[in-house]
């Protein structure tokens, strides 16, 4: 039988469970992943020549990430695999990539993104000094090229990964300056109903933060970050903020890694022209789906956290319901109490992840007292007082207005790292609510595309 | 400086010499350009908009702060992009020359 | 609740902002009505070419009356909206050498209506423009044209009628128009109406929606010119440059701004959806424009581009627009569907409008325009 002609995009854990999930019903799906190897973001495989332990690598996670990386393994043969293959823009049931320097188009019949996420952040002053990293990205420095970003790391932010990065550096041997937390304690304790959905997970958070503890690293939590310092020449030197209490501490470090928890990787749902909708929970535009990972546009289907920040786990899952979808909508038969396990799994990540969320919040409110000379957009070196100014000065409320006349969000990351950020700051300076400022309408490619990309027969 | 990135475990790979802005640079085999250029020196390329040096910041092809040239004006986007013996890496952007057509 | 001025305009593009302001001007009050934002469509997100030459003739004197405004633009809006005046340069490759003479018939041409221009090619060509490839014969250039930043301009001259005391109102949809009595009452889709005794249509590539309720429909379709821009590189290209080709394939022009970056455009148009507002580019463009960049400046090649974006605009079958009265209803202008070259023209057709409006006449040609060309007949 020809099956439908079904690419998945990315190939992490919801990705390859996907794929999975296809090959079991007969399809052979193509796979295209930016990465050089399979793996996505947390199962993210070291190059050939390493030689470190799954269990140095994945850590409480190593089980799983050897389970998924042998399940794609087995895959190999039963689908097209495209690594080093970026999807630059969707157009008409056409995927267009470049794939080592030359075009690929491929026609779909369903297309399933599971794109991942990035690190969500708000600018700190001095964010764009040499040496400040992303927390996600100061992780891949150890997971997949065995270095630290630094000789004395802090590590500022929210989130799961803020505490989970400082261990793993503190494990690998790496200076940890500080781990500074802006979410205050009290939220983990309300939220700890949530988070007991998932006990193994609450269990390991709390061994990192004890683990922390034991070394001797400094811990806040309820900080609120006040500059980075150094120089434009040589880069980060140290760190100030302000405790719980109120009170100004300095530290010195030449590395500071960055973040507060994930943002949904969306710009492909965006260019297939998928409806999105506002999140209150986490104050931005999501892809809007159905439980089984449909969007609005006819045969295209998300999963993973391309669609919903749920962790790794809610991936697989997710990624397996889109594979039941896409097959009940070609025509295959589907049982349902499948479709309903794997629901269940997910409605039970969900309302951890819901714990989570509450954990550690998005600090939408730091964006009202950001200083005017910090960067916004670090592409473009646009500075908060700019963003200010063009708000106040031409009434500009909305995303891509607020773009059109400042840059922020113009330039060559395609506002991934200053777009939630932006549209706080807009929104405290036109009082405006944060839903009404809108979000940066995805444009392609989503990466930088070498104008010199060959085409066939070129 | 000497270099941002400090080394944690797998220094037993092979040896490349790859070259950073015209000087030797001693990285190993399995190192992104990144890698290699930021356990030796202190930054990748500089802003385009004067706010000094940039080394990268998401090193997962999302952020683009670490694109860096070759010398014969390749761009490559540094994170993403494992060396290979021999690579001539600048980290300043090089000037707009154009061939003689006349 | 009706709100009454001396002038009512549907549509704040660059037209209708500029006539806003320049009526603001000649002391009529005016009230500017706008569905989405001023500037947001076509004239907002358009090359930002500020190119006389290459214009038909008899369109030369709206053009040059334009261009005087181009280069008072500070004075006049207020602010900075980034008008580079550095030169514009058409060129035609070698496989064409005619075009050259079309180039030096033309200048002649142009010369006399007070718009000069300098045939360049060989030595001088490679050495004042070495950034064209070999495949370049020779070009007309333009001394006297530029480039400006189209997010900023439309914004700029109805943020600045407004402070003349132009009455500007966004985000509100005129659906129907009509005339009562010796007034014209506008109806938004949010309930509001207005009325004045002169109604000026500048709604760009809707502007058929209002002809057609007052008896006169124009052939006006819809396209999306295709857009990209580079990463920045150190500031070197300062002119404008196109390439003039029968075949559509070959159209690219480029412009470098001083942060660095290089706008491109031109090639095959994209699909257009004025109902939502959107225009989209196909790939396939774009990556003709790859491949033509290669011929037209190889080095550029080398570089990446980091966005594609389109816009609406609206197009005639003979590609003028439509200016003027209209010649059903007294007290109704027109000004829209500047068929891909209104950005340019924009100050001019705000200033000439508003002579019109306030005068009864214009010292400026428009009659080529005029909605009952034969070009425009239902037969058309
Ligand atoms: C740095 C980082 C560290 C994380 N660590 C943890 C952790 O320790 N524990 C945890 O539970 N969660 C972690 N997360 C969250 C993690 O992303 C998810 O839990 C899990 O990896 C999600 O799986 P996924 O399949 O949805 O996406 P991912 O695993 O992120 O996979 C997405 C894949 O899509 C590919 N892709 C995206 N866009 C394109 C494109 N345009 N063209 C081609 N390929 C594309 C990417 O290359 C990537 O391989 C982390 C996230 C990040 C960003
Ligand atoms: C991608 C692109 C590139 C271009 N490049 C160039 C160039 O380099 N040089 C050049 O000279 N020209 C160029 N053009 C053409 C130029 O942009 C247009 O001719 C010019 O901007 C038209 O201006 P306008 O005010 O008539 O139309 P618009 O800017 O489209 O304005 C019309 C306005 O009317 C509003 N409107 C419509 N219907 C209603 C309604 N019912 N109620 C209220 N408001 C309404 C619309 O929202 C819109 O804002 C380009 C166009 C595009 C799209």
């Amino acid at each position: 039988m020809a099956g439908p002609r079904v690419i998945i995009i990315g190939a992490g854990p919801a990705g390859v469970r996907c794929a999975e999930t296809l090959v079991a019903a007969g399809i052979r799906p193509t796979i295209i992943d930016e990465g050089r190897r399979d793996g996505g973001q947390i199962y993210r495989r070291q190059p050939d020549n390493f030689t470190r332990s799954y269990s140095t690598l994945y850590g409480t996670e190593a089980a799983k990430a050897a389970v998924l990386h042998s399940c794609f393994d087995a895959l190999r043969e039963r689908v097209d695999y495209l690594p080093e293959t970026l999807v630059w823009n969707i157009s008409e049931r056409v995927v267009y990539a470049l794939r080592l320097g030359k075009l690929v188009e491929l026609p779909f019949d369903a297309l399933v993104l599971c794109t991942g996420a990035t690190d969500r952040l708000m600018p700190v002053k001095g964010w764009n000094f040499a040496g400040t990293y992303s927390l996600g990205g100061a992780q891949v420095a150890l997971k997949s090229q065995a270095c630290a970003i630094g000789r004395r790391t802090a590590f500022i932010g929210t989130g799961p990964l803020l505490y989970l990065v400082a261990a793993q550096y503190l494990k690998a041997g790496a200076g940890v300056a500080a781990v500074l937390d802006t979410s205050p304690w009290s939220l983990r304790l309300a939220a700890l109903p949530k988070l007991l959905a998932m006990p193994r997970a609450l269990f390991n958070g709390m061994a990192l933060t004890l683990a922390l503890r034991r070394a001797g690293v400094p811990m806040y939590n309820g900080v609120t970050p006040l500059e980075i310092t150094g120089s434009g020449e040589g880069g980060v030197s140290g760190l100030s903020f302000k405790d719980a209490r109120g009170q100004a501490h300095s530290l010195a470090c030449d590395a500071v890694a960055l973040g507060y928890h994930l943002r949904p990787e969306t710009q492909l749902a965006d260019l297939a022209r998928c409806e999105f909708q506002f999140d209150a929970a986490t104050r931005q535009w999501l892809p809007r789906i159905d439980p089984d990972g449909r969007s609005s546009v006819h045969g295209v289907y998300l999963a993973g956290d391309g669609a919903r920040i749920l962790g790794a786990n809610a991936a697989e899952a997710s990624g397996r319901l889109a594979a039941l979808a896409v097959l009940k909508d070609s025509g295959h038969p589907v049982e349902t109490d499948v479709v309903d396990g794997q629901r269940r799994i997910l409605a039970r990540l969900e309302r951890f992840a819901q714990g989570l969320r509450q954990s550690f919040p998005w600090p939408a409110h730091f964006a009202a007292n950001l200083p005017d000379d910090a960067v916004v957009c670090r592409c473009e070196a646009v500075t908060v007082g700019e963003l200010r100014r063009v708000v106040a000065q031409t009434g500009a409320t909305e995303s891509n207005r607020a773009k059109a006349f400042s840059r922020v969000g113009m330039g060559r990351c395609q506002g991934r790292y200053c777009g939630n950020a932006a549209a706080e700051i807009i929104a405290h300076a036109a009082d405006v609510p944060i839903d009404q400022v809108g979000r940066l309408r995805g444009q392609a490619p989503v990466k930088p595309l070498p104008i010199a990309i060959a085409e066939d027969g070129a | 400086m000497s270099g941002r990135f400090v080394r944690l475990a797998e220094s037993a790979r092979q040896a490349v010499t790859i070259r950073v802005d015209g000087k030797p640079v001693q990285a190993l085999l399995g190192d992104s350009v990144m890698v290699a250029v930021l356990t030796a020196g202190g930054h990748l390329r500089e802003s385009e908009f004067g706010d000094g040096h940039r080394a990268g910041f998401c090193l997962m092809g999302a952020c683009q702060d670490c694109w860096v040239w070759t010398a014969d004006g390749e761009r490559l986007r540094a994170c993403s992009t494992p060396l290979t013996e021999g690579m001539d890496i600048s980290t300043r952007q090089p000037e707009t020359t154009w061939p003689d057509h006349a | 609740m009706t709100a009454a001025s001396d002038v009512i305009i549907i549509g704040a593009g660059i037209a209708g902002s500029a006539a806003a302001f320049f009526l603001r001007q000649r002391g009529c009050s005016v009230t500017l009505i706008e569905r989405g934002l001023a500037g947001q469509q076509a004239s907002g997100v358009n090359f930002g070419n500020v190119r006389r030459q290459g214009r038909r003739l008899e369109h030369l004197a709206l053009s040059n009356r334009a261009s005087v405004s181009w280069r008072r633009m500070r004075e006049l809006v207020g602010e900075d909206i980034e008008y580079i005046q550095e030169g514009h340069i058409r060129i035609c490759y070698r496989d064409r050498p005619e075009l050259l003479d079309n180039f030096a018939e033309y200048a002649g041409e142009a010369r006399v209506r007070g718009l000069e221009l300098e045939i360049v090619t060989g030595t001088a060509l490679r050495q004042r423009f070495p950034f064209f490839g070999p495949d370049v014969l020779g070009g007309s250039y333009s001394a006297l044209d530029g480039h400006a930043n189209p997010r900023l301009v439309a914004p700029a001259f109805a943020r600045a009628a407004k402070r003349n005391g132009a009455e500007v109102i966004e985000n509100c949809e005129i659906l129907q128009v009509e005339k009562a009595g010796e007034d014209f009452l506008a109806s938004a889709a949010d309930g509001r109406r207005f009325h004045a005794p002169i109604l000026l249509v500048t709604a760009g590539a809707w502007g058929n929606r209002f002809s057609t309720q007052f008896g006169e429909p124009v052939p006006l379709v819809s396209h999306g010119p295709t857009m990209c821009v580079t990463e920045p590189v150190p500031y070197s290209i300062r002119c404008a440059v196109g390439v003039v080709t029968p075949v559509k394939e070959e159209d690219l022009y480029f412009r470098q701004i001083p942060r660095g970056n290089i706008i491109i455009g031109g090639g095959p148009r994209n699909p257009s959806y004025p109902d939502l507002c959107r225009a989209y580019v196909m790939p396939r463009n774009t990556l003709n424009q790859f491949k033509q960049l290669r011929r037209l400046a190889p080095e550029l090649t080398r570089l990446n581009i980091l966005r594609v974006w389109s816009g609406v605009e609206g197009y005639f079958p003979d590609e003028q627009p439509v200016m003027g009265p209209s010649r059903t209803t007294s007290g109704l202008y027109y000004a829209f569907g500047f068929s891909g070259g209104g950005f340019q023209l924009g100050p001019g057709v705000g200033d000439v409008m508003a002579e019109l409006i306030a005068t009864g006449q214009t010292t400026t040609p428009i009659d080529m325009f005029d909605i009952g060309r034969p070009a425009l007949s239902a037969t058309a």
